[in-house]
């Protein structure tokens, strides 16, 4: 039988949050600078509404204090932030609060009502930065009504389903960023232009490697074969153009000369520009 | 006698030079961003950014010995016409109070601006970065680059004033005989500040988790070989700015000729005065007054200098990119031939 994950299983009723890289990256960075005392931190989300999702793209934190009976959350601070949000993003709106940690308190269930006077059905998003699980768990909650009507009525949060999204150049942004985990002192810097290419094209041979060593095994009789890895591996091999040896020659030519051209008039720019100095500065 | 033999001095370690290039004698030899930073930038141009318009922004942080460490950012919202009154000031103060009281630093260390292909090489960058580099000692510029950086890797790069255009700016002689003086080329306008990019331990495990995650395909743009549209727009922009600097030669031509041809007239001037007063002494009579030469002859105004090294400076910057993008591209050219001459 199949078991799902209390966190992947998708909820009827809820929409699919979105979540970028950079709302995580502020709640982490947020929890680092929490004040004296403080077990979480807690924050507005903002972003965009969807017919069946919610996109989750900027978000800020909200300073509150939190003790065994009461929680205070200075709102005026979390309207003075928003508004001021606004004024650079005026599409972004309230679309939930986040706060770190594993559990749901009887307090999130206090500040949950603030912000549903703020926004229809808000979100709470939870981010395990103590890492008591020795994951993060990031996980969404909506709230939902629950007990018998008329009499006790309670709060119960469901999960949704959570989803991260990227833009092009986040992506890119966020693979830099992955590449600081293996440096020792945590630091990277910015590579230039040709030892780029030379990355890249050691990534694909890395992945062509991999390839290789699964079809030998494949051919060893170590592995069985997979009709459907079959058929990509087809499509690869497919994927390089078939072109005669003189089409592609005059075409490579071509393109080197355009490219050659291109450095020497840039060059020959600089050192024009370079010679007009000299010759006013005389 | 006990002869003193001289010790050889112990071999001091070579100098490593960690900088590319000249090191810079600027309070800043390094620039430490933290990743989230990155991110907010490109969140910021992506959303808000779409055109050729450029996104600007303040960046927090702090100085740590000779290290600028940038640890938050905050965008500035774009100028429309319709908030002629809007306080930009007043924004940022608010900001900065706002952090300050969930422990962000709030300390100004300097602004980011998105660029279109390469030019922000402009008089309004130059007095920005001069009101914050002669407020705030330390202060640099980040220039993201989204369009490069689209194309497969992030390009941000860090600039200050050198210290001899901070005292040009300073005195505001903009003059030919103040850039002689201080022999200011185009290469010395702007100094670059090599970048280190460093994550706290706890965005690793971050990082760690959405790698595990989320499993988008590395999408392998940078090994993608079209260039020509790319080139094509650096170019056009490359060319603009060669006939902006022609008209300006031009007019400098135009000068120098002016005040030659001045100089000229003013030596025949004295000339005949010299010959008629010599005349008139021979004749007997009172020379005549000596006239205030240079009152007669106004010297032509100098075209101001200033504009023609902010385009030099452009203009170098364009082709360091567009020699950047080729070298690129010729390696993946010479990639793909290889993948074909596998082939056939």
């Amino acid at each position: 039988c199949l078991y799902l994950s209390h966190a992947d299983k998708m909820s009827v009723y809820g929409p699919v949050v979105k979540i970028h890289p950079v709302v995580l990256a502020s709640i982490g960075d947020s929890y680092e600078r929490r004040n004296e005392g403080a077990s979480r931190v807690i924050g507005t989300l903002l972003g965009t509404i969807d017919k069946h999702s919610v996109e989750v793209t900027n978000c800020f934190s909200v300073p509150h204090n939190e003790s065994e009976d009461e929680v205070a959350v200075d709102m005026e601070f979390a309207k003075n932030m928003y508004d001021l949000h606004k004024r650079v993003s005026p599409s972004e709106v309230i679309v939930g609060w986040y706060a770190t940690g594993f559990e749901i308190t009887e307090h999130s269930v206090l500040i949950h009502e603030y912000y549903s006077r703020e926004a229809t059905n808000p979100i709470h998003l939870t981010m395990d930065t103590a890492l008591q699980s020795g994951k993060m768990n990031i996980r969404a909650y909506v709230s939902a009504q629950m007990g018998v009507p008329g009499k006790t009525v309670g709060v119960m949060f469901t999960p949704l389903s959570v989803k991260y999204k990227y833009y092009d150049t986040e992506r890119i942004g966020v693979d830099l960023l992955q590449r600081t985990r293996d440096a020792p002192n945590t630091t990277n810097g910015l590579t230039s232009d040709l030892c780029q290419v030379g990355g890249a094209a050691g990534r694909v041979q890395d992945m062509l490697a991999t390839v290789l060593t699964y079809i030998e095994d494949v051919l060893s009789g170590k592995q069985m074969a997979d009709n459907s890895v079959g058929r990509y591996l087809m499509d690869l091999v497919n994927k390089v153009p078939k072109i005669t040896a003189e089409d592609f020659e005059t075409m490579l030519n071509s393109n080197i000369n355009d490219l050659l051209m291109v450095t020497y008039l840039s060059n020959l720019t600089q050192a024009q520009i370079a010679l007009n100095e000299k010759i006013v500065v005389l | 006698m006990a002869t003193r033999k001289e010790t050889p001095s112990t071999p001091t370690a070579p100098m490593a030079s960690t900088s590319p290039g000249a090191t810079l004698d600027s309070p800043v030899k390094q620039i430490q961003i933290e990743g989230l930073v990155v991110l907010k930038m490109i969140k910021h141009y992506q959303e808000e950014g779409q055109g050729s318009e450029v996104v600007q922004g303040v960046l927090l942080g702090l100085v740590v010995e000779d290290r600028l460490e940038i640890t938050n950012c905050f965008p500035f919202p774009q100028h429309t016409e319709d908030d002629a009154d809007f306080d930009e000031v007043q924004y940022q103060m608010e900001m900065m109070r706002s952090l300050r009281h969930v422990n962000i630093d709030h300390l100004h260390v300097g602004w980011y601006q998105s660029t279109y292909y390469g030019s922000f090489v402009s008089r309004a960058l130059l007095d920005s970065q001069f009101s914050y580099q002669h407020a705030i000692e330390e202060s640099v510029v980040l220039i993201y680059d989204p369009i490069k950086t689209a194309q497969g890797s992030l390009s941000l790069k860090a600039y200050r004033l050198t210290p001899k255009l901070m005292e040009i700016c300073k005195e505001k002689d903009f003059s030919a005989e103040g850039l002689k003086k201080a022999m200011i080329g185009f290469e010395h306008m702007f100094e670059e500040v090599p970048i280190v990019i460093k994550n706290s331990h706890l965005i690793n495990v971050l990082m760690w988790e959405l790698e595990e995650k989320c499993t988008v395909a590395d999408k392998h743009e940078l090994l993608n070989l079209s260039s020509s549209n790319h080139l094509e727009k650096s170019l056009q922009l490359l060319m603009d700015r060669v006939d902006d600097m022609s008209q300006d030669i031009v007019k400098y031509n135009t000068y120098s000729r002016n005040l030659s041809k001045q100089q000229q007239q003013k030596h025949q001037y004295i000339q005949r005065r010299q010959q008629e007063n010599a005349q008139r002494q021979t004749r007997g009579e009172t020379p005549l007054p000596e006239e205030d030469v240079s009152k007669m002859f106004k010297p032509p105004q100098p075209p101001p200098r200033m504009d023609t090294l902010l385009i030099a400076g452009q203009i170098n910057n364009y082709c360091q990119n567009v020699k950047e993008f080729t070298s690129q591209n010729l390696g993946k050219l010479f990639m793909a031939e290889a993948l074909q001459g596998h082939n056939s």
